[in-house]
């Protein structure tokens, strides 16, 4: 479908003259579309903080002490991961913009190696997790263990969330791997860079989650569990 | 002869020559509107028929020949075709699809391979669904809402259901956002959004609630299967959990839903009213404006499924209270259609026929709607017969009846064909007599205290599921002796010209019938409203080789 496409002209009563939007190189349709695209995932993920709220308030305590067990220092690490890559992302849409395609697309490649590593950590964290007992379907998360209720479903949504999350840094690392297969075969060039504008716009948006995920789940039991946030009256 | 789109067609992937590729691979809004028309009618078809067998053996109190597990399977399949296989796809994927682009004068929806995508996905979200049946267990037998927790604990095959429900509303999702994008992008120079067809209004409104509704029943379900298979304890009460979560988390997409099925529908009624009334719509902008606000107020009424799950008593004023303003929009649009008929050159062609039957029956099933939000009659009401055929006269004798209503409207658009009038109409004539009798009597059986979902009864019911069941023949006869009249429309019936109804939008101003590939030979500037009559002839008149005025 390689042809150019020479936009239509229609002509009102008084002679004028009106370009016609046709689907094709419709770059603020793509983007328009990729945006509203990213609210499904804001109502997605909405559901779930939701969720979390909710029981949050059926079981704070539980909530807190689940939370101090989460290691802040890996976590921690992952968020400042997550951000520079937002960074070098955004870097590469600048270079690809100003038609620096080569720099663009180092910075993707930085962008791929820094979700690489997110997922190492993660790996390792829920690795760390899984040798204390918990983890989903298993050790104390089972119905039969006495672990307290709030803390399994604090659990139970940590790793469904930061599961979904991790899903969505994979989907974000095949799709890096296929803007650089378009920007090689050309189809992607300082002209015409909507699909990379829409990757980085996707890459920001699971950054921005991930800015929410972190403190609800690592930093609200972040105080002196004992004498603090949890019993600080 | 000039070629219709029948004959030609660009395609996602290269350029086939063999006819079934072309239509398996078609980017063309004309037939992927028209390829969704035949996967769902098939599974209506389908669906229908669970109804009839649920009908028979609720012929007489007792078992006749399906005991109450096959029974609780029979209705859940039912319910999960008829609702997420075909009427909330229904009406957007086929006439937002096969008439929207040429109402706004677009050539094209805006991403034509997404949309090529999206079918697919849609059809493998059916296989999936169906892969349920030869599950270990046997088909889910949960009804189409998945309730927990008995969702969670039943061993039936519910897996497969629930991805196929995450599919299709992601397919669901993905034309929805195709078409905003659409209808922003690539309306007709000079079309404001106040000089659009009310129908694209309605696909306009629907797929605002497509985008934000469906996400939260995709993660519902996810969060399901993972407390299904991975115990994560959100909806389990023996880990702490709360079922009734799920219920709300379901109802804020499902609710939404309804209005997602009824606007594209109301949107239908509005091109159909002023065309076979020969006049311009009454009132404009209140009908484009109160589609927006149902979809709007239509997030806000979730709960009133609830009253009896364990609920504040605040909330449920609250929710009762939300639930009757939706009313209020939904009345000005219904006056507006009877003082646009009013002193209108009415025409009883089977179209308006069709819609003029549904302004009964869609009366019947809102305000049965409304006398059930209020709280003390739900409880009484709550899981009857009064429910269902509540319902049932809102969506089938709403949305479906409309759906078809704009089958016989479109029909000529689509095919360049016209059917047997006089058929048409006999066909509507036992689909009416038949739909009405099939479930009047359940309003009857509910407010005496008929339980739905129950494959047996007490004996003073007998009667009123008696008359349903000739209803249910007679409303069956209708519907396959209504596809045969257009069938044979399709393949005998005369050639119908580009606009035989003298209708006045764009989607009847094409240069020839059935309309070329990419639609209108130029694209009009649109400087007139969309439904200009005068004396009883439309106003606006284009020269079709130039598309420019010629009035």
């Amino acid at each position: 479908m390689a042809h150019e496409y020479v936009p239509e002209i229609a002509i009102d009563s008084e002679g004028n003259e009106h370009e016609v939007q046709g689907w094709q190189d419709d770059f603020y349709g793509g983007k328009l579309g990729f945006w509203l695209f990213m609210f499904t995932e804001v109502m997605m993920f909405g559901a779930m903080f939701l969720a979390l709220t909710y029981y949050k308030t059926l079981h704070p305590e539980d909530f807190l002490v689940a939370s101090s067990h989460l290691n802040r220092w890996l976590g921690g690490t992952n968020t400042v991961i997550l951000l520079i890559s937002a960074m070098t992302m955004g870097l590469g849409l600048l270079k690809m913009r100003a038609g620096d395609v080569k720099g663009a697309k180092l910075m993707i490649y930085a962008t791929m190696v820094l979700a690489l590593a997110f997922l190492i950590i993660k790996g390792v964290e829920w690795t760390e997790e899984y040798e204390h007992g918990v983890f989903l379907n298993y050790g104390k998360l089972l119905p039969e263990s006495d672990f307290p209720f709030g803390e399994k479903i604090f659990y139970g949504l940590y790793f469904t969330m930061t599961g979904l999350h991790g899903f969505h840094i994979m989907i974000g690392i095949g799709l890096m791997i296929w803007l650089l297969k378009r920007i090689n075969a050309g189809k992607v060039r300082p002209d015409h860079h909507i699909l990379h504008w829409n990757i980085a716009l996707y890459w920001d948006i699971v950054h921005l989650i991930w800015v929410f995920v972190f403190p609800y789940f690592y930093m609200i039991g972040g105080g002196d569990v004992v004498g603090g946030a949890a019993h600080g009256h | 002869m000039s070629k219709s789109y029948f004959d030609e067609t660009h395609c996602a992937i290269g350029h086939p020559k063999s006819t079934i590729m072309q239509w398996l691979l078609t980017i063309d809004h004309k037939r992927i509107g028209l390829m969704y028309a035949a996967v769902m009618f098939t599974f209506f078809f389908v669906a229908v028929t669970m109804g009839f067998i649920m009908r028979l053996e609720l012929f007489a109190p007792g078992q006749q020949f399906i005991d109450g597990h096959t029974f609780n399977q029979t209705f859940t399949l039912h319910g999960v075709i008829m609702i997420f296989i075909f009427i909330v796809p229904g009406i957007p994927a086929i006439f937002g699809n096969a008439v929207m682009p040429l109402m706004i004068g677009a050539k094209d929806v805006s991403f034509p391979r997404l949309n090529w995508a999206n079918f697919w996905l849609y059809v493998a979200g059916c296989i999936v669904a169906l892969t349920s049946l030869w599950g270990p267990h046997g088909f889910a037998d949960t009804g189409w809402t998945f309730y927990a927790p008995y969702s969670l604990t039943t061993d039936t095959t519910v897996l497969p259901l629930l991805i196929a429900a995450f599919m299709l509303g992601m397919s669901s999702i993905l034309t929805g956002l195709n078409f905003i994008v659409t209808i922003h992008r690539l309306r007709a120079p000079g079309m404001t959004f106040f000089k659009m067809p009310l129908f694209v209004w309605g696909i306009y409104a629907t797929g605002w609630i497509q985008l934000l509704a469906t996400p939260v029943v995709g993660i519902t379900l996810i969060l399901a299967i993972m407390e299904k298979y991975f115990g994560i304890g959100i909806f389990d009460p023996a880990k702490g959990g709360d079922p009734v979560l799920f219920e709300h988390l379901f109802w804020i997409y499902s609710h939404p839903a309804v209005y997602l099925m009824i606007l594209p529908a109301f949107g239908v009624m509005s091109e159909i009213i002023p065309t076979f009334s020969r006049k311009e719509i009454f009132g404009y902008r209140t009908v484009a404006l109160s589609s927006a606000s149902i979809a709007g107020i239509g997030y806000l009424v979730w709960g009133h499924h609830l009253f009896t799950s364990g609920m504040a008593d605040l909330a449920k004023t609250v929710f009762s209270f939300l639930t009757f303003f939706v009313a209020i929009p939904t009345g000005i649009k219904f006056y507006d259609w009877v003082a646009t008929m009013y002193k209108g050159k009415i025409v009883l062609r089977t179209p308006m026929l069709w819609a003029l039957g549904t302004m009964i029956t869609f009366v019947i099933g809102g305000l049965t709607g409304v006398t059930i939000t209020m709280i003390g009659v739900d409880i009484h009401l709550q899981d009857t017969y009064y429910t269902v055929a509540h319902f049932h006269y809102a969506m089938l004798g709403g949305v479906v009846f409309l759906m078809f209503a704009g089958m016989h409207y479109w029909f000529p658009l689509l095919t360049g064909k016209m059917y047997n009038e006089k058929q048409a109409k006999i066909a509507f004539g036992l689909n009416f007599v038949g739909f009405n009798m099939l479930w009047f009597p359940m309003f009857v059986a509910g407010y005496l205290g008929m339980p739905r979902r129950y494959f047996d009864y007490l004996p003073e019911f007998q009667i009123y599921h008696q008359i349903a069941f000739f209803g249910a023949v007679i409303f069956i006869t209708g519907l396959i002796y209504m596809f045969t009249v257009l069938y044979r429309g399709w393949k005998h019936g005369e050639p119908s010209g580009p606009n035989p109804w003298h209708a006045t939008t764009l989607e009847w101003h094409l240069p020839s019938s059935p309309p070329p590939l990419e639609n209108h030979t130029k694209v009009p500037y649109v400087d007139f409203d969309p439904y200009e009559y005068k004396h009883g002839e439309p106003v606006v008149k284009f020269d079709y080789a130039t598309m420019k005025r010629i009035d």
